[in-house]
């Protein structure tokens, strides 16, 4: 099943630029929904940092930023300014051509993966017929800049950092992955919309009962570890490698690596949501009837997306930090062969058509 | 079977580690009477009885305080916070002469909140302040006499 005659607004605007001005239309299209991801890139990040230090704030009895703007909105951005203004400053003997890409790499791997979020009804970049695929190959690379800090760096905090990273992310996106696998089961589509619209009458996580709840929270833990985030953070385990595999970065390229790790929670719980919760779709389809359609796609899925990062933060606020075996343990004796179990039971589940739909 | 139950088991621990953090988190958002945190300028400080600020001398109403000049406190100081500068008068009714004080010098910039001098003092003059505004432009102003001007010790302390 590929849908093709969905509206999309971003490949409306190109086609209509370039039937206007021939190539340099088609250009200009481009380079705007480029400028519109990347504001987005930027505004999301900064957004979710500020968040992530109230939340963490509040956990702890605390207020958290809350001098610069209403309710310190602006901290963060005060503090790019801040990062902005440094000197860049590395080790004397770093592998300058892995030390400078590694920060582009995390970043483009974080911007490519947003380009086939779908925010909304035709609120996508590109609606890729093997989308949720692409997504989990693509935050694969965001490994290799993280590998590449670690061994440019020439300093052996940031090169077991970055080595654990590695291993954990390549474990972890097995796990991620069969989760995901489990959803494609019942969606029979790698489409990121056609997911979504399979799921009009029924979200995946009650339609697929049981096995779509054990994928689901094989996924938040995978998910969880891919970020690079608390109880995962092993990488930066700031109390035995300094700050891991950023540790010799400063100024921008460390502002890098910070947001790039914030926008790749924010992948996770957009492709969470997409997965199990039926992306921009309404609840029982209450605001259907509606006008403005992709703008209540958009309120509901962030409002989605929020709750799905609300709790990631809760985690990370809650649980301590895994030794190293424990986290190997976990994903090899427990998630993968659960994983592994419950895509057989889902297949099982979708063949005898066991499915609750309403 | 031991497999599932640490399956269960952990989910369990987790659950209620999440369940400890919530009830910080929840109750903390809604009602900011459960924040900790004390925005000082803005909102006074909750000070300590037992804080030790700075070294002060009791006065009575009448400028009077219990200093007998017996330089036990500037003896006791490790580092030589306080000087006591003193003289001897005649005291008219006696006829003997006597020591007073004329200035109790303490060094606030060199104290080290020891409590050694407030321990020392036979008569209990000094005592902890808890004012903690003590930030200057200038070091000599951290320089302090005690006693205030026109103070005179007060009688029957030294019986
Ligand atoms: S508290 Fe200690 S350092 Fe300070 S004046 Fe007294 S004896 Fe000296
Ligand atoms: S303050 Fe106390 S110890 Fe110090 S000189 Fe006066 S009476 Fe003696």
């Amino acid at each position: 099943m590929i849908l093709t005659n969905t509206t999309n607004y971003f490949g409306d605007l190109v086609s209509f630029l370039a039937e206007k001005m021939g190539i340099g239309g088609q250009i200009l299209a481009y380079v705007i929904v480029a400028a519109v991801y990347l504001g987005f890139f930027a505004i999301a990040g900064l957004l979710l940092v500020y968040i992530e230090r109230r939340v963490a704030a509040f956990f702890q009895l605390r207020l958290g930023p809350n001098r610069v703007g209403p309710h310190g909105i602006f901290q963060t951005i005060a503090d790019a300014l801040k990062l902005l203004s440094k000197e860049i400053f590395g080790t004397n003997r770093k592998d300058n051509l892995l030390y400078t890409t590694a920060y582009y790499l995390v970043i483009i791997a974080a911007l490519v993966s947003l380009s086939v979020i779908p925010f909304s009804i035709g609120v996508q970049a590109y609606d890729l017929n093997i989308g949720v695929f692409f997504i989990s190959a693509v935050s694969s690379v965001g490994v290799l800049g993280i590998l590449f800090g670690g061994w440019g760096s020439n300093n052996k905090y940031s090169l077991i950092g970055g080595m654990r990273s590695g291993l954990q992310m390549i474990s972890y996106e097995l796990s991620s992955g069969l989760a995901i696998l489990t959803i494609i089961l019942l969606a029979g589509t790698l489409q990121m919309s056609g997911i979504i619209e399979a799921q009009r009458d029924t979200w995946f996580i009650l339609k697929g009962h049981i096995p779509a709840w054990i994928a689901f929270f094989i996924f938040v833990i995978a998910g969880t570890a891919e970020s690079n985030r608390t109880p995962f953070d092993l990488p930066e385990g700031e109390a035995e490698l300094g700050a891991g595999y950023h540790s010799e970065y400063s100024g921008m390229g460390f502002a890098y690596f910070f947001l790039a790790e914030f926008i790749n929670m924010f992948i996770i719980a957009a492709v969470g949501v997409t997965l199990f919760f039926g992306g921009w779709l309404a609840p029982f389809g209450i605001t259907d009837t509606l006008p403005w359609q992709p703008l209540w796609g958009a309120v509901w899925f962030f409002l989605k997306v929020a709750v799905f990062i609300f709790f990631m933060m809760w985690f990370r606020w809650t649980f301590p930090r895994l030794r190293i075996d424990q986290l190997l343990t976990l994903e090899w004796k427990y998630l993968l062969p659960i994983g592994l179990l419950n895509i057989v039971l889902m297949a099982v589940i979708v063949y005898y058509n066991v499915l609750i739909s309403f | 079977m031991s497999y599932i139950g640490d399956v269960i088991g952990g989910i369990k621990t987790l659950l209620t580690g999440m369940k400890v953090t919530g009830g910080y988190f929840f109750p903390s958002i809604i009602n900011k009477k459960y924040i900790i945190t004390r925005q000082y300028p803005d909102e006074p400080a909750i000070v300590m009885d037992r804080f030790k600020g700075e070294v002060v001398m009791w006065h009575n109403e009448n400028n009077e305080h219990r200093c007998t000049g017996c330089q036990a406190c500037e003896i006791a100081c490790p580092n030589g916070s306080i000087e006591i500068i003193w003289d001897r008068v005649l005291n008219e009714e006696t006829g003997k002469k006597v020591k007073v004080i004329d200035q109790h010098i303490y060094h606030l910039g060199m104290c080290t909140m020891c409590n050694l001098c407030i321990q020392a003092c036979p008569t209990n003059a000094i005592m902890w302040s808890t004012n903690f505004h003590n930030s200057t432009y200038d070091r000599s102003q951290l320089t302090k006499v005690l006693n205030k001007p026109g103070s005179k010790l007060m009688a029957g302390v030294e019986e």
